[in-house]
């Protein structure tokens, strides 16, 4: 036996509750508000500037203090990386699964990481133009393929705006991600596959050739940086996972809203038809 | 101190930037939520009747 849908639930959220939030998302807000002021007096106040002796001139050379942007440029980058990973697993789990929870991961891991590809691209721009007399570089693999990942990820942003069916959206959206999250082991092996072609050194984590307090105050960078990157990601996927409650429960309602108009409007509608049928008959008559 | 400009630009247009989309998403969140039934938000689940 078929049933009647019911009326969607109206009740109306309670005081205080109409929030992304929960116990666990404020507490690591706190803890990560607290790691960035952390990281902001390490990198500006308790490390030291790059400066080196040159052993037969004698004159100092280095980076001096644009050194500090590499606690927040190189955190960023490792977080991209991240974040566009998990949107390359959820979208797997999109085609796979083809279940709301992926989509909104997938969805939520696009954006942050597009904010966060977004500010590596300008946080190297500026660390550039102290360091190698430039602000960008055409040239450059490693730059030039972060900009084509940026670009990318900003085309399935664009991608998911498109109208249309949603689910056929996302699923294309889904193919785009996992084309694109293959330019992400190009970016990071760039140095070191091109290196005459680039103006960024290879890696000095892999043979730590930072030490100490530069090499602890980095890993923080990647503690807080990471924490961002997990608050961002959650509350996001809240607010999609909400946008999808939202538009099913406007749907529910408009349907409901309009069994409930469907008697009234046959009667008039019968009862039109019944007078037009009544007074074509007086009329033969 | 050297660079200063380079690094006040940077780090602020970064912190800025984090902090501005994470206040836009707080507050999509909360439109969205006046929307929708507490039922659909099971992160309230771990909260207590006054959403703490």
């Amino acid at each position: 036996m078929a049933t009647e849908p019911t009326s969607p639930d109206t009740t109306p959220p309670g005081a205080g509750r109409d929030t992304t939030g929960s116990r666990g998302s404020r507490l690591l807000g706190v803890v990560t508000l607290v790691g960035l002021a952390v990281l902001v007096v390490l990198a500006f106040v308790v490390t030291d500037p790059d400066v080196r002796i040159h052993p037969t001139s004698g004159e100092e050379f280095g980076q001096f203090d644009a050194v500090r942007m590499l606690y927040v440029h190189v955190p960023l980058a490792v977080m991209t990386y991240l974040a566009y990973g998990l949107c390359a697993v959820a979208s797997a789990g999109v085609l796979i699964r083809r279940t709301p929870w992926w989509d909104v991961t997938a969805h939520a891991a696009a954006e942050v990481g597009t904010v966060f590809c977004g500010l590596v691209l300008v946080t190297g721009s500026i660390w550039g133009r102290p360091v190698w007399n430039t602000w960008w570089e055409w040239g450059d693999v490693r730059l030039m393929s972060t900009l084509i990942l940026f670009l990318m990820f900003a085309g399935y942003l664009a991608l998911r705006r498109t109208t249309g069916d949603p689910r056929a959206s996302s699923r294309r959206a889904a193919v785009v991600a996992l084309i694109a999250v293959l330019d992400i082991p190009l970016v990071n092996r760039s140095v070191e596959w091109w290196e005459n072609r680039t103006l960024h050194q290879q890696s000095t984590l892999g043979d730590l050739k930072i030490e100490d307090l530069t090499l602890f105050t980095l890993m923080l960078g990647f503690l807080v940086l990471g924490m961002v990157l997990a608050w961002l990601l959650l509350h996001r996927f809240r607010v999609g996972w909400l946008e999808r409650a939202a538009l099913e429960h406007s749907v529910a309602a408009a349907i409901i809203e309009r069994r409930a108009e469907t008697p009234t409007s046959e009667v008039h509608r019968a009862v039109g038809e019944a007078g037009d049928a009544g007074t074509a008959a007086g009329d033969r008559s | 101190m050297t660079h200063v400009g380079y690094l006040i630009a940077g780090w602020g247009i970064t912190l800025a930037t984090l902090g501005t989309y994470a206040l836009r998403v707080v507050r999509r969140g909360r439109n969205l939520s006046t929307r929708v039934p507490d039922a659909h938000r099971r992160w309230l689940e771990d909260q207590g009747p006054e959403g703490a």
